[in-house]
């Protein structure tokens, strides 16, 4: 058995893996930064394949979105509320508009520094139906179906709180979430629901879709 | 008849075979070729927005990647309680003074290289990948119960597993590509048995270890 002779280099090939693994983990957040400049000084953008190039990643929660536009988008705001209403495209564009830059981040770690979303406050849309006495949270519900989320009534009125229409002064793509999207700047990106449909004023917080699955639901960043 | 000897004897040459790989080594495999296949199946749909956006079901596609991922090391765990299996490692991780030298004429893509029965090229993909998988596990396990070690920060473990997932796809596609172009090698893996002829070209210090 000549072949049971010889230095063991394979297990120290693999002991070197383990090595280099613990060391990706220890520089990462160096190797991350150099890596993030190198994307941001190359306006070409290596190739959609690297990790973080794109900076935004598509997630859904079911097999197929529908895509809606200015024809057949509606964002219906009830519940807890005295005029229920249903907003088209037009109604909402026609709203104040804000701009909120800030850092979108994902609980998978990936991240957009100071991306720009523009869109209608929803202080702005709850004050348009008045909110009831006994309305203390909001259910948020997508037309993918399947999606939800929820805030309290005090997160919702806060001025980076919004159903943004735009994001980089572009309007919102279907890949984003678009035409329209709830983002709330201070949480993590699951709590800014994509292919916002239905805002529902409720007495109490009922979580949504990734809370059910142990995520936070007050999703401070 | 002389001639007909002579071309019975040619025949029998060339379809003569030997035993190259027992059971437990094939199943082992094969096991974790199809796991491996799922894990990184299920990664691209959850990496690359085209797929991810043609997929969706991001629940299932997220479990189906994390079991076939936690179950990745069975079969080769479950391998080492069988001798064949154990013996093989044993070749895999111990280099010959003709493994270093085949390693120097496949840099130079030049032929008349030696080989046991692994050649250099197949004992360090082993070992790399053997290597590779468990950092896979361990930044994976990071991700899914992100309070395990808090003082390690999630993006660093995701930052790991994005890279050497990437490096992982690269050496696989190798390694497929290897076997794509060797038919009679792959024979060996499915049924256990090669060619005499193929293994002296191939492996001549397995066949003749002198």
């Amino acid at each position: 058995m000549r072949e049971n002779e010889g230095k063991p280099i394979g297990r120290r090939v693999l002991l070197s893996m383990l090595g280099l693994g613990a060391a990706g983990i220890a520089a990462a957040p160096a190797l991350q930064g150099g890596w993030q400049k190198l994307l941001d000084a190359d306006p070409v953008g290596v190739t959609g394949l690297l990790p973080n190039s794109g900076g935004f990643r598509y997630f859904s929660v079911t097999a197929s979105v529908p895509v809606k536009n200015e024809t057949n988008y509606q964002l219906t705001v009830d519940g807890l509320v005295d005029r229920p209403r249903t907003f088209t495209l037009a109604d909402l564009a026609a709203l104040p508009q804000r701009r909120v830059v800030h850092d979108v981040q994902c609980t998978d770690g990936w991240k957009v520094e100071n991306a720009a979303f523009t869109g209608v406050p929803l202080s702005t849309l709850l004050d348009t139906v008045g909110v009831k006495k006994e309305g203390k949270a909001i259910r948020f519900t997508c037309f993918d179906g399947l999606y939800t989320e929820s805030l309290t009534l005090e997160q919702a009125r806060r001025p980076d709180v919004m159903a943004a229409l735009k994001l980089q002064d572009q309007p919102l793509t279907h890949e984003r979430g678009g035409p329209v999207r709830l983002y709330v700047a201070p949480m993590y990106f699951y709590k800014s629901a994509k292919w916002l449909s239905g805002i529902t004023v409720t007495d109490r917080v009922q979580q949504g879709y990734w809370e059910d699955y142990g995520y936070a639901v007050d999703g401070w960043l | 008849m002389p001639s007909t000897v002579g071309s019975d004897h040619a025949v029998q040459s060339s379809t003569e075979r030997i035993q190259r790989f027992g059971r437990v080594p094939r199943l082992v495999h094969r096991t974790t070729g199809w796991l491996m296949a799922l894990c990184l199946g299920t990664a691209a749909c959850l990496y690359f927005g085209p797929l991810a956006e043609f997929v969706g079901r991001r629940l299932l596609v997220v479990a189906v990647h994390e079991f076939s991922g936690i179950l990745l090391p069975v079969p080769v765990l479950l391998g080492l309680l069988s001798p064949d299996f154990r013996a093989e490692l044993k070749r895999l991780n111990r280099f010959a003074k003709y493994d270093a030298e085949w390693l120097r004429l496949a840099l130079r893509r030049r032929p008349g290289r030696q080989a046991g029965k692994f050649n250099a090229g197949q004992k360090l993909y082993a070992s790399w990948i053997a290597g590779a998988v468990p950092v896979m596990l361990f930044t994976g396990l990071l991700m899914w119960f992100g309070g395990l070690l808090p003082w390690i920060p999630r993006s660093s473990a995701i930052f790991v597993h994005d890279w050497l997932a990437l490096a992982i796809a690269v050496v696989i596609i190798g390694h497929i590509r290897m076997a794509y172009r060797d038919p009679l090698a792959r024979q060996g893996m499915r049924t256990g048995y090669v060619r005499k002829d193929w293994a002296r070209k191939e492996h001549p210090r397995w066949i003749d270890p002198d």
